[in-house]
């Protein structure tokens, strides 16, 4: 059930996005609660993904986009003159619908993200490996082969070393865009219990298109429409009662 | 385009079509044998008693088919879990009408006025029944709402049925094996008023999302 009493984790006003004369979001408001998992819904070229870009400013890299509105993060505007882009996607890492490994060890993966943001003590982060490679669930898997290139691990077993290479990095928010539509059902299925286990640490936001997953992972769920934010609300009463008819009509597939 | 989901939901919902079928044909069956004392139209209720058995355990595994291929989601969700429960409130009326069936025969021996308040019970307990289902296939919450109002007046016959029978019993106007009989009908037809409250209640849970039984959530 909705906890209203929970902090929020990032609040966003009044967001537009604007790809040169396309006005890909309008007037976007939504509150997203810390330790707890928030899916956006909607047909392909709703928003939805575009929406999760804003959240760590992924869309700045895209020419021609121009943005309006506030999203906070703890109550600072992301968007704010100053702010630093790297030093946010620290704190709001991302996982990609397709697994992105680089074309390095599994140990190489996860350490470089540490790395770079200036860690050097060998034994520190072969703790910190491990410990990320265990909250990903991926651990058992590759422990006797971390020298191995991670291009050689299965798809499901790559996108948890992608987890795994988010969370070595300590971030606050994941945003997870599609993050199983790759996989099968036993990898999705791991994907799945993996959100549910990391909410405790982490806010995750997730986009689907698979509506049982939503239904299954997520503790409230956002319906994009055309740029809008149609609906948002428990995900128990997304799926059970919703209230508006749009919702309805796209989550039982009656859509257009 | 149509999904075939949709079939499906159509079959069952002409599944369910045919139960109500069978059980209004059953109470009216039932009301005549207690009026005629017809032992051909109490039969005709046990019949129709075995079609709406068969129907019960088809229609529930339709279900089950659909929740397992569908995982269905809002308001086919909702239809779904009403229909699970209304195919179970119409084999227990169904048993309802079987029981008052069989006490119905013997009671059309006594004479008219020791049928107390029962054909005014059979009236109300058939009327309640027939608005519940129509309420559900139209998806008519006025008249689902109008059924549950009506509960209170079918559970007023049965105890004042009761009542005047122990009377009439005392009095030494009427025999204690009649009085059962009685007694037996009235109970059965307050069991039926109260199963078509629960379909009415299904109705709003369907149309409106809301569940009221027990007071549920009447007010949120």
């Amino acid at each position: 059930m909705t906890d209203s009493n929970k902090t929020l984790k990032l609040t966003v006003r009044d967001l537009n996005l604007h790809y040169g004369i396309k006005h890909a979001l309008q007037d976007v408001s939504i509150d997203i609660r810390e330790h707890r998992v928030t899916a956006f819904i909607g047909p392909s070229g709703c928003g939805k993904s575009t929406f999760l870009r804003t959240l760590n400013r992924m869309n700045d890299l895209i020419d021609g986009v121009k943005i309006k509105g506030s999203v906070k993060l703890d109550g600072q505007d992301i968007y704010a003159n100053g702010v630093d882009t790297v030093e946010l996607r620290k704190r709001v890492g991302m996982i990609f619908q397709k697994s992105n490994p680089f074309p390095k060890s599994i140990y190489e993966n996860v350490a470089y993200g540490p790395r770079i943001h200036g860690l050097k003590d060998k034994a520190t982060l072969d703790a910190l490996v491990e410990k990320s490679l265990r909250q990903a669930a991926i651990w058992d898997e590759v422990k006797d082969e971390l020298h191995k290139s991670a291009l050689a691990l299965s798809g499901g077993q790559q996108q948890r070393l992608c987890i795994a290479r988010a969370l070595a990095v300590d971030p606050e928010v994941l945003l997870m865009d599609e993050p199983a539509s790759a996989l099968d059902p036993l990898a999705t299925s791991k994907i799945e219990e993996l959100v549910y286990e990391l909410k405790d640490r982490y806010t995750i936001v997730i986009v689907t298109h698979n509506m049982q997953q939503a239904a299954r992972v997520s503790d409230d769920t956002a319906f994009f429409y055309m740029g809008k934010l149609i609906e948002f609300d428990a995900t128990e009463r997304i799926f059970t009662s919703p209230k508006e008819r749009q919702t309805e009509d796209y989550i039982t597939g009656r859509f257009g | 385009m149509e999904r075939h989901f949709e079939r499906d939901l159509d079959q069952l919902r002409r599944k369910l079509e045919e139960m109500v079928g069978l059980c209004t044909d059953g109470m009216n069956a039932a009301a005549q044998a207690f009026v005629e004392g017809n032992a051909q139209a109490a039969e005709r209720a046990f019949l129709n008693e075995r079609r709406i058995n068969q129907l019960e355990i088809e229609i529930d595994h339709d279900v089950v088919d659909c929740f397992a291929l569908f995982q269905p989601v809002a308001v086919d969700l909702r239809f779904l879990l009403a229909i699970l429960k209304i195919n179970n409130d119409l084999e227990r009326i169904a048993d309802h009408v079987v029981n008052i069936s069989q006490s119905a025969v013997s009671c059309a021996a006594q004479p008219p006025a020791t049928r107390l308040e029962l054909p005014r019970m059979f009236m109300l307990a058939q009327n309640m029944f027939a608005d519940a289902c129509r309420s559900f296939f139209e998806k008519d919450l006025q008249t689902a709402r109008m059924v549950l109002e009506t509960d209170d007046m079918v559970d007023g016959l049965n105890r004042s049925t009761t009542r005047e029978a122990v009377q009439m019993v005392k009095a030494g106007t009427l025999s204690l094996e009649a009085a059962l009989e009685l007694m037996r009908i009235a109970r059965n037809l307050e069991r039926i008023g109260d199963l078509s409250t629960n379909i009415a209640e299904e109705v709003i849970f369907h149309v409106q999302a809301k569940v009221i039984k027990h007071h549920g959530d009447e007010n949120k």
